[in-house]
């Protein structure tokens, strides 16, 4: 026979399912996306993570200087305020109601004052009554009558008082302090100051609150007491709510009133009317943010579609690989098998040969005396002589052709293809081989097969030669006159059993474990040592099972299970 | 020339009747058995030339058939006969002192010149 026959890929009879393109394409799907899943997820997560500390630090970048002025300008502003309220104070405590009284006394106050803290406009006493009854300044408020008034009665109630800011007679804006004299007689004097707003200006612009944003003080109700860039001058309403109450300065992110992004930062004065609030559009550093947002989901997507590109064309070489070492693998197998099946068939040769020898000699002498006899003119060759001989050698061309034919049968299955079969007649068709050689050794075959055993689904040429494997082995272990006991079984509703026993020398326990190996044999300097690997091989292939039973000097047992139907393998 | 006195032994009977047939046409004095027990008991009864023996028979196969001829009979020649010509028999029958060894099918007249250059060399 030339060359060998290549494994079935995707053979019609039945390709090996080991070498199916499904397999390799599950095996293709399922490692690229466990990868591509192990690759992306960290990827994924620490680009998000890197996301939120960047988001982070914008975000602190961002509201860290509005804090910082804010509380700043508070504490400027509270001191500022606190300053101007002591020295009033100072001023009615320490000063006579007669002092205070006397006109020149009261503006020189009024000058100190100015060059000391500047800010100040006026100065007025007034009395329990709610009168002025001295004053110093630009306007003509000596007499006027403040009994009633929200500030008088604030005055009186808590001791100092600062107002909002309000337009004065000259039509510009400030506001008043005024403290209330504490002193254990009855007369009530409430030294009274008006200031100029420009003051609380200072205190807010002079800390440099940042390019693009607006600081300004509102009164509770959200009145404007200095102008806004964004709002609009005093005394004008703010549209933005009125933050809560703390006594800290705080920072809020808050929609303005068309709805855009605002940063707020904002104080509430302590002891005074004013909260002061800074305001910053993200603008420019938002724009920052969104680039570098930008960049980082740039770089996520690019980094995925490499990574994924990397996993997918990484795993199909890999998976391409492994498919050409399984076909080799299997090539191999193949060739090993188709080896095993030349040598059986090598093995069977001389006992073949010596039974195709025999009829042939038959034929020989039958033909040869029949052309004796018809050469021999003075013995007459009669008509039922010659049927005879005729006969014979007509019996003895049957006899060659069955075992030619039974040869052949076994030689070319190398397809593999799944058929019904018969396990005690295929049993008895191996057996045929080696008939004669069991009859010249007076070896005694028996079998012990129930009637009902069912056929099963399974490859014959491979079964034969699995089957000539084991029965030639068994051949070899035993003497002459020796045993061999074929018996087969249902094991479940699935498979078949079939142990072919024999009556000769054991194998040996250390043995044993290994005849399955390749290449392990104790016929020194015969055989391969690869006939049981590749009957092992060969029933895992069908989806069975061999083990083998020995003891020394007993024999030895091979159990064959074998699957009823492909179907369940 | 005496008449060459030849026992065919072998298992296929056929062959030992047409063989023993075309021997005596050819005025050889032959007889036939088909077991290796027949052949002993025979040689015992009747004297022969040359015994033509199949080397691969069931139960007593034709060496050991040559083993007891040569122990009883050591001068008796033997041409051995083969089916398939396994060395290692024909190596065993030439150390057992068989004459030669002879492959199916044979050609007559090639059998008979090596008959009776036995009975001759004996």
């Amino acid at each position: 026979m030339n060359g060998t026959p290549k494994p079935q890929e995707n053979n019609k009879a039945r390709p090996d399912p080991l070498l199916h393109k499904r397999r390799y394409r599950r095996l293709l799907v399922g490692a690229g996306f466990s990868i591509a899943l192990v690759s992306v997820i960290p990827l994924v997560i620490m680009t998000l993570i890197n996301y939120h500390q960047y988001k982070e630090a914008f975000h602190t970048e961002m509201i860290r200087p509005i804090a910082r002025y804010t509380s700043n300008a508070k504490q400027a502003l509270e001191s500022a305020l606190s300053e101007r309220l002591s020295a009033l104070s100072l001023m009615v405590r320490e000063k006579s109601v007669e002092d205070l009284t006397r006109q020149q006394k009261l503006k020189r106050l009024l000058i100190n004052m100015k060059q000391a803290f500047g800010g100040f406009i006026d100065l007025g006493l007034i009395d329990a009554e709610g009168q002025m009854v001295s004053y110093v300044g630009p306007y003509r408020l000596k007499g006027k009558d403040y009994k009633g008034h929200t500030w008088f009665n604030a005055v009186n109630l808590r001791g100092a008082y600062i107002s909002d800011v309000f337009m004065g007679y000259r039509n510009f804006p400030h506001f008043v302090m005024a403290v209330k004299q504490d002193s254990d007689s009855s007369e009530v004097s409430i030294l009274r100051a008006t200031i100029d707003t420009e003051m609380l200006d200072r205190n807010i612009l002079g800390l440099k609150p940042q390019k693009a944003s607006d600081a300004f003080i509102v009164n509770q109700q959200g009145i404007l007491q200095t102008p806004s860039r964004f709002y609009g001058s005093v005394l004008q309403h703010c549209p933005l709510p009125m933050p809560q109450y703390s006594p800290n300065a705080e920072v809020l992110e808050i929609p303005d009133e068309k709805g855009e992004p605002l940063v707020m930062g904002y104080a509430y004065i302590e002891h005074s009317p004013f909260v002061l609030i800074e305001l910053s559009r993200p603008g420019a550093m938002q724009e920052s943010w969104l680039s570098l947002r930008r960049e980082l989901l740039v770089f996520l997507g690019i980094s995925i579609f490499i990574v994924l590109g990397v996993v997918f064309w990484g795993t199909r070489y890999m998976v391409n690989s492994i498919r050409e070492v399984d076909i080799k693998r299997a090539t191999v197998f193949h060739k090993m098998e188709y080896t095993n099946k030349l040598a059986a068939i090598g093995r069977l040769g001389a006992g073949v040969a010596h039974e195709i020898n025999n009829p042939l000699a038959i034929i020989s002498e039958k033909a040869g005396l029949l052309k004796d006899l018809a050469s021999m003119p003075d013995k007459p060759l009669s008509r039922e002589k010659i049927v005879e001989l005729i006969d014979s050698v007509l019996n003895s061309v049957s006899r060659c052709s069955a075992i030619t034919r039974r040869l052949l049968g076994f030689a070319k299955q190398i397809d593999v293809r799944h058929e019904k079969i018969n396990l005690e007649l295929l049993c008895k068709d191996v057996l045929a081989f080696l008939e004669k050689e069991a009859g010249y050794r007076d070896i005694k075959i028996d079998f012990d097969i129930p009637g009902d055993l069912p056929t099963i689904e399974s490859d014959r040429g491979q079964l034969q030669q699995v089957f000539l494997n084991i029965i030639n082995n068994a051949f070899a272990a035993v003497e002459d006159g020796g045993r061999i006991v074929i018996s087969m079984e249902e094991v479940d509703a699935d498979h078949l059993a079939v142990n072919i026993t024999d009556n000769g020398m054991g194998i040996p326990e250390e043995n044993l474990e290994q005849i399955f190996e390749p290449f392990f044999t104790t016929k020194k300097g015969f055989g391969t040592g690869l006939g049981l690997s590749i009957t092992y091989g060969i029933v895992e292939k069908l989806g069975g099972q061999i083990k083998a039973m020995s003891k020394l000097g007993e024999g030895t047992c091979f159990t064959i299970v074998l699957p009823v139907s492909q179907s369940s393998v | 020339m005496a008449t060459l006195r030849v026992l065919v032994v072998d298992d296929e009977e056929e062959f030992v009747n047409a063989l023993v047939e075309r021997l005596n046409i050819r005025g050889v004095d032959a007889q036939g058995v088909t077991t290796g027990e027949e052949a002993l008991d025979r040689i015992e009864q009747c004297s022969f030339d040359v015994v033509l023996l199949d080397v691969k028979m069931p139960k007593l196969g034709g060496v050991e058939v040559l083993m007891q001829i040569k122990a009883r009979l050591p001068e008796l020649p033997v041409v051995l006969l083969t089916g398939h010509g396994s060395a290692r028999n024909v190596e065993m029958g030439e150390l057992l002192g068989a004459f030669d060894c002879l492959m199916k099918p044979i050609d007559i007249e090639d059998l008979l010149r090596v008959l009776r250059q036995a009975a001759t060399e004996n």
